[in-house]
């Protein structure tokens, strides 16, 4: 498709966004495998942009993981969201933004299924009244931390101190973006660009100085599949949808791989991992693998955030050679510190594949 | 006729999922467990539309509605508004209700994921939980998630997290009268029951295979034959 035709589909999805006064809840694997990220976000948030976002202690998990690996009820995953909501209204706000896809995805599903079956959301109000007392008030809007940064680029790229470029060549860093499969596939007009050609993250990546890779495998999923990778006799469908990716994408030479689902990194990041070991076949340059980020992570290190602040110490893929490539400045020694400096020891090397 | 049928005509689900399939196969060309698994959604989503018990109670014992990773790609590209996921997501439901998820290889592993990630939804408020994300239960997360679990609460609080800590923050402690408030509503919205209803049928079909299956956790030959069996029959050659 020509250029003019895919900035037109663009246009024709666009999506409001809220300015300010968020209600942030947070994200179960993004926590546990790149806390760093959330981190990174409030602080985008509140230190660079000056925005009101707010976190209540007593939120939870939206059981979305439980939920889509079918263990847990639809009627229970709806009432659970419920009481997301009722925390919402309870502190006074009305701008919903989930840290995570899966969450997104879901209460996308949730709201949307409660306009065609209003008897549904009747019915997850009485059992929430039943079960905690609560009532609340739906989200006025609600976007994907993504769609936040991605509404706020501008400010972003005004106030870098780094671009994503090739300091040594002066190209544009060639980037991959991957876009989580609940962002937009369910409901391509509550995405940034839609389903076929989302923007959230192309927006980002070209404001930033860029240049976004097309290739043929661009939508296809991480493959997470929820129990495909939850159960370990089930991981082969994971890791083949990953290699199925990387064996598309390699031709063009990524610098860098960007990601907005909590899930995608961890799997784009440890699978290469896993493909070295297994069969000695790496992705990036120089038998290392291509590096994998949050788009917080990248925000952050356009800003000029110390990367290890930043957590890219626990990817498995080492983030030095784009680092290198931008021209940020680092110190190897501190990489693996705990807080304050505390010495915790580092990883062991992996046989296969290259590793800083 | 219309047993089973009815029962996933209760589920607003499928009933959302499915509207009429024209088996043009759109869905399976786009599917990523179709490229791996002999799957195919297209033939999923026409059986159902029969309305036929014998065939719908084949597919709930059948391996094959356990294939979908609810990436949910069908969705967007099929030309008549069905979303296969949506029916596969209802049948799992049937499937588990009816305990018929006991009679196929990949139906059993639910007992795993209910072990799991279900109990760490009550026990933590989290889904996922470090400490319980076992470097020997996933090999593939590497050296880094080895080094990171032996200094779980260093790692975290170095990167900004609130770890186990009262207030909000990254993988704080969920106040415990929030994960009372889960828990009524696992019991209130038929979770609880669910959950149970997956035990029982699991601790019948343990016994039937004379496996031993402790009534808590996950170091039971039950769960560990569950969790890594794979009888290489489920994929494309």
């Amino acid at each position: 498709m020509i250029l003019e035709g895919k900035k037109q589909i663009w246009s024709d999805y666009q999506k409001e966004i809220a300015d300010d006064r968020y209600f942030y809840v947070r994200s179960c694997v993004r926590q546990n495998f790149f806390p760093g990220s959330e981190t990174a976000f409030l602080r985008i948030m509140q230190q660079e942009l000056g925005k009101d976002i707010y976190e209540h202690p007593h939120h939870t998990t939206c059981s979305g993981i439980g939920y889509h690996s079918d263990v847990v009820p639809f009627d229970t995953t709806m009432t659970i969201v419920a009481r997301q909501f009722s925390l919402m209204t309870e502190a006074g706000y009305k701008n919903l933004v989930p840290s995570c896809i899966t969450s997104f995805g879901l209460y996308t599903e949730i709201l949307e299924t409660w306009k065609h079956f209003p008897h549904e959301e009747e019915k997850v109000r009485n059992y929430l009244r039943k079960a905690t007392g609560r009532e609340f008030e739906k989200p006025e809007n609600l976007a994907h931390a993504s769609d936040v940064i991605f509404k706020f680029r501008k400010e972003i790229a005004f106030k870098a101190k780094h671009k994503l470029i090739n300091q040594q060549t002066g190209e544009p860093l060639k980037v991959v973006e991957h876009i989580g499969c609940h962002y937009a596939k369910m409901f391509p007009d509550k995405g940034v660009g839609g389903a076929e050609y989302p923007y959230v993250l192309a927006g980002m990546v070209e404001e930033w100085g860029g240049e976004v890779i097309d290739y043929p495998e661009r939508r296809h999923c991480c493959g997470f599949g929820f129990r495909q990778y939850l159960v370990q006799a089930n991981r082969g469908y994971s890791i083949a949808c990953s290699q199925k990716k990387f064996e598309s994408m390699k031709l063009y030479k990524p610098d860098l791989i960007i990601t907005n689902c909590p899930g995608c990194p961890m799997f784009l990041d440890r699978w290469q991992y896993a493909i070295a070991e297994m069969e000695g076949v790496t992705y990036g340059e120089n038998g290392m693998g291509i590096p994998v980020f949050t788009y917080e992570e990248v925000a952050g290190l356009v800003l000029g955030y110390d990367p290890w602040d930043l957590g890219l110490q626990v990817h498995q893929v080492s983030c030095e050679p784009v680092l290198d490539k931008i021209g940020i400045e680092y110190d190897p020694e501190k990489k693996y510190d705990g807080p304050y400096g505390k010495k915790i020891g580092k990883p062991e090397l992996p046989f296969n594949l290259k590793c800083c | 006729m219309g047993k089973l049928y009815d029962k996933l005509m209760t589920d607003v689900r499928f009933r959302e999922g499915l509207k009429a399939c024209i088996n043009c196969g759109t869905c399976t060309a786009i599917c990523p467990a179709a490229t791996f698994y002999n799957y195919d959604p297209r033939q999923i989503a026409d059986t159902v539309q029969w309305n036929d018990d014998a065939q719908i109670e084949a597919l709930l014992k059948s391996e094959t509605i356990w294939y979908c990773g609810e990436c949910m790609s069908c969705k967007t590209r099929c030309p008549r508004g069905n979303t296969p996921g949506l029916i596969i997501a209802s049948l799992r439901t049937l499937s588990q209700k009816e305990g018929y998820f006991v009679e196929s290889e990949k139906g059993r592993q639910q007992l795993a994921v209910k072990r799991t990630v279900g109990e760490w939804i009550l026990d933590y408020g989290y889904c996922l939980y470090a400490e319980k994300i076992l470097p020997e239960m996933h090999p593939e997360q590497g050296p880094v998630w080895e080094w990171e679990s032996k200094h779980l609460p260093d790692v975290f609080n170095r990167l900004g997290a609130n770890y186990k800590g009262n207030g909000p923050g990254i993988l704080r402690k969920i106040p415990q009268e929030s994960l009372d408030e889960l828990k009524a509503i696992f019991d209130v919205t038929g979770g609880t029951d669910f959950y149970e209803t997956i035990e029982k049928y699991s601790s019948v079909k343990a016994q039937e295979l004379g496996l031993e299956l402790k009534e808590k956790g996950i170091e039971s030959e039950y769960i560990g034959h569950i969790y890594t069996t794979n009888n290489q029959s489920h994929n494309k050659a």
